[in-house]
C-alpha cells in the first residue's frame, strides 16, 4: 500500500478485487454491492432502505393510509351525504345501515367522521407545513448569523410564546369563520416558535462544525451553506419536531372545535364532532368516542412515522433490520 | 525566487480581543511562498500556526483585528470584498483541515462533495462535476472511486478520508494549497501514505503549498523551506538544510533535540521545559526567554529583531551571532 499511489497498474490488482473488499464493508450484503457499481445510490434510496425495516414507522405508515382511504373511499360506499338528516333515524347505534350510528338529527355519523377527520387532517398539514417552513428559516438565520438577527428573532420567538392561544383563537374565530385554511394559518403563527427553537439549538451546534469552514474554505457563499450544508443536518431533528407538532395542531384544533372556537357549522372537524356528542356521553359514550378514536390514532400514527423518518434520514445509522 | 512571490505576508499580526483582554495570536510575521514551493510552518499547539492560515483566507472568526498586509498572487487579499474573497477560496487557494471526520458533511456522499466542490467556482454539469470527482478520488489513490464516490463519509476510514480532502482540495487546481496539520488526526503508517500523496499531488498540479505541523519528522521529509514560530512570533525561517542542519536559534534547536534519534542511543527525550506562555500576558523581552537554556540578562530587557544570518536564514534570538560561533545550545 505504500506505493506510489499514481502508478495505479502497478498495484496489486487481487488486493482491490472486489470480492475480498467486500469482506470490508459490513453495512452491505454482497448482493447489493453489486448494485452499487452500475448507479449510485441517491439519499433518498438508502433512506427508504432504513426506512422500512422500522417496524413501528410501517406500522404508522401503513396506519395513516388505513385512516386516509377509510376517510376518503368511505364516504363513497356510504349512501348517506354529509349533510342528509333522516329525523326519524336520529340517536341510533352502530347498525350495518348506519356503521357508526347517527346523531341528534339523523346524521349518518360515519360519513361525518370521515368527513370532520379529513378537514382535521387538512388543518393539520397546512399548520404544520406552513409552521415548520417559518420556523426552519428563522430558527437558522437566528442561530447562522447571530448577533443582532438572533436577539431579534428570539425575542420575536419570546413574545409569541407568551401571547395565550386561545385568546387570540377565540378573537380570531369571531371573524374567520371557522375557514380551514385560515385556522390554520393562525394555528401555524402560534407554532413555528417550537420549531424555530428546536433548530436553533441544532445550527448553533452545526455552525460550529469543521465542515462548515471547511465549506467557507470552499468558496461556498453564506445562503448556499445554509441550505445546502447546515439545513440537511437539520432535517432529523426537524421531521421528528414536525410530527410531534402535527399531533398537537390535530389535538388544538380539537379542542378549539370541542370548545366552538374552531371549526364552524356545516363544516365538522373530529373536535366538534366529540363536542356535538358529549351532552349525552353517560348514555351513548360510543359517539364520543368514535371520533376521539381516530384522534389518537392519527396522531399516534404520525408520531410512530417521525420516529421512523428520523432514523432513515440520518446518514450515520446503521442499516439495522428488525 | 526570480519574479514575484506568489504569496507575500508582511507584518501580519492577528489580534483576538476577548472577555480577558487582547490576545496576540499571530505578531508581526513576514514571509513569503513562491509557485511551487513547499514552506513548512512549525510549531508547539498555539503558537499561530493555525491562525496564520485561516488569516490568510480570511476565515477567521470575528472580533479579530489583522493589521499587515497579504499580497496573493498580485491582489491585496485584506482589501478584498467578502464577495470577491469567496471566488478566491477553494478556487486559488484551498485548504486541508487537520480532521478528516469532521471536515466532511456527514449527509453528503463523499462525491457529491466534491461535485459541488467544483460547482461552487465552474459552471459544470452534475455529471461532468461527479465524474470529475471520481477521476481525483483515483488520482488520490482511494481504491474503487466510483463506488467509494457513492459512500458517505462515515463509511470511510481516517486515511482515505484525507485522500478526499486533498482530492476536494485540488478540485479546482489552487495555486496555493494549505494543508492544516493534515496527519496529525491519523495512525502513523497512515500518515506516511497520505504525506506521499500529499506530496504526488503537489509535484502533479505544480501548486505550491503552506504546510503547518509539529511534526518535524514530516517536514524533513516534505519541505522546501521552513519556518519556526513560537508564541505568535516567527523564531526562525531558512532552507530546510538551514533548520535542520544550521540552526542559530535556541528554540529550534530545542525541538530538533527533542525528536527520538535513530542513531546513538538515548535514555530520554530531552524535552522543553515549562510550558509555552500564555499569549494574555506574554513574558517581557524574548517570548522564549523562561525556557531557554542560553538565557541571557539582555534577553529579558528587549525583544530579540530577526535578523538575516544567510541567504535566506533568519534568526529571532539575541544570541544568535554566539550560536553560529559555536555556542552549545543544549548541553
Amino acid at each position: 500500500m505504500a506505493k506510489s499511489t499514481f502508478d495505479q497498474e502497478n498495484l496489486d490488482p487481487e488486493y482491490f478485487d472486489s470480492e475480498r473488499y467486500e469482506h470490508h464493508v459490513p453495512v452491505f450484503s454482497a448482493g447489493e454491492v453489486e448494485g452499487l457499481t452500475e448507479a449510485p445510490q441517491t439519499f433518498g434510496w438508502l433512506a427508504w432502505k432504513r426506512f422500512r425495516h422500522h417496524r413501528m414507522a410501517i406500522i404508522g405508515a401503513i396506519g395513516l393510509v388505513v385512516i386516509l382511504l377509510l376517510f376518503i373511499a368511505g364516504p363513497m360506499l356510504s349512501p348517506w351525504e354529509f349533510d342528509e338528516r333522516n329525523i326519524a333515524d336520529r340517536l341510533q347505534g352502530p347498525s350495518s345501515d348506519h356503521w357508526f350510528g347517527t346523531d341528534e338529527i339523523g346524521r349518518d355519523l360515519f360519513v361525518r367522521t370521515a368527513q370532520g377527520g379529513l378537514y382535521s387532517l387538512r388543518i393539520g398539514f397546512i399548520a404544520a407545513i406552513l409552521a415548520t417552513a417559518v420556523g426552519t428559516l428563522l430558527g437558522a438565520l437566528a442561530a447562522y448569523f447571530a448577533k443582532g438577527t438572533d436577539i431579534f428573532i428570539s425575542q420575536v420567538i419570546n413574545m409569541v410564546l407568551i401571547v395565550p392561544a386561545l385568546i387570540v383563537l377565540s378573537i380570531f374565530s369571531k371573524y374567520s369563520g371557522g375557514n380551514a385554511t385560515s385556522l390554520a394559518i393562525v394555528l401555524s403563527l402560534l407554532l413555528w416558535t417550537r420549531i424555530a427553537r428546536v433548530v436553533r439549538g441544532v445550527v448553533l451546534s452545526i455552525k460550529e462544525q469543521e465542515y462548515i469552514l471547511a465549506a467557507r474554505a470552499a468558496g461556498a457563499s453564506h445562503m448556499r451553506i445554509i441550505f445546502r450544508h447546515v439545513l440537511p443536518n437539520v432535517v432529523g431533528p426537524v421531521v421528528v419536531e414536525v410530527t410531534l407538532l402535527l399531533g398537537t395542531v390535530i389535538v388544538l384544533e380539537s379542542t378549539l372545535s370541542f370548545l366552538g372556537l374552531g371549526v364552524q357549522p356545516p363544516n365538522a372537524s373530529l373536535g366538534t364532532l366529540v363536542a356535538d356528542a358529549k351532552g349525552n356521553i353517560d348514555n351513548d359514550p360510543i359517539r364520543v368516542l368514535t371520533p376521539g378514536f381516530f384522534i389518537v390514532m392519527i396522531v399516534l400514527c404520525v408520531n410512530f412515522l417521525g420516529d421512523g423518518m428520523r432514523d432513515a434520514l440520518d446518514p450515520r445509522s446503521k442499516n439495522e433490520r428488525g | 525566487m526570480d519574479q514575484s512571490p506568489l504569496l507575500k505576508v508582511d507584518d501580519l499580526t492577528v489580534a483576538f480581543r476577548t472577555d480577558a483582554g487582547v490576545v496576540r495570536a499571530v505578531t508581526d510575521i513576514s514571509f513569503e511562498i513562491s509557485s511551487g514551493e513547499v514552506l513548512a510552518v512549525v510549531g508547539e499547539s498555539g503558537s499561530g500556526k493555525s491562525v496564520t492560515a485561516l488569516a490568510l483566507m480570511r476565515l477567521h472568526p470575528k472580533n479579530t483585528e489583522i493589521t499587515g498586509s497579504v499580497n496573493f498572487d498580485g491582489i491585496d487579499v485584506l482589501a478584498l470584498s467578502e464577495e470577491e474573497m469567496r471566488s478566491i477560496r477553494g478556487r486559488d487557494v484551498a485548504m486541508i483541515f487537520q480532521d478528516p471526520m469532521t471536515a466532511m458533511n456527514p449527509v453528503y456522499t463523499v462525491g457529491e462533495q466534491i461535485a459541488e466542490a467544483i460547482r461552487v467556482h465552474t459552471a459544470t454539469s452534475k455529471q461532468a462535476a461527479w465524474d470529475r470527482a471520481v477521476d481525483l478520488l483515483q488520482l488520490v489513490g482511494v481504491p474503487e472511486p466510483k463506488r467509494r464516490a457513492s459512500q458517505h463519509p462515515h463509511e470511510f476510514s481516517g486515511g482515505m478520508r484525507q485522500r478526499a480532502m486533498i482530492a476536494m482540495a485540488i478540485c479546482n487546481d489552487p495555486k496555493l494549497l494549505i494543508a492544516d496539520e493534515p496527519t496529525t488526526a491519523l495512525d502513523v503508517t497512515v500518515q506516511a501514505q497520505v504525506m506521499e500523496v500529499l506530496h504526488d499531488v503537489q509535484q502533479a498540479t505544480g501548486s505550491a503549498m503552506m504546510l503547518i505541523t509539529h511534526d518535524l519528522g514530516l517536514v524533513a521529509g516534505s519541505a522546501d523551506r521552513v519556518q519556526v514560530m513560537y508564541a505568535s512570533r516567527l523564531m526562525e525561517t531558512g532552507d530546510l538544510d538551514d533548520i535542520f542542519y544550521e540552526s542559530r536559534n535556541p528554540y529550534t534547536m530545542a525541538l530538533l533535540n527533542s525528536i527520538p534519534d535513530l542513531e546513538g542511543v538515548k535514555d530520554s527525550l530531552e524535552a522543553i521545559p515549562g510550558n509555552p506562555p500564555s499569549l494574555l500576558n506574554p513574558p517581557s523581552g524574548c517570548a522564549f526567554r523562561p525556557r531557554c537554556s542560553l538565557a541571557v540578562d539582555e534577553c529579558a530587557a528587549s525583544d530579540p529583531p530577526i535578523v538575516l544570518v544567510g541567504e535566506a536564514h533568519a534568526s529571532r534570538c539575541h544570541r544568535t551571532a554566539e550560536i553560529g560561533m559555536g555556542v552549545e545550545a543544549m548541553s
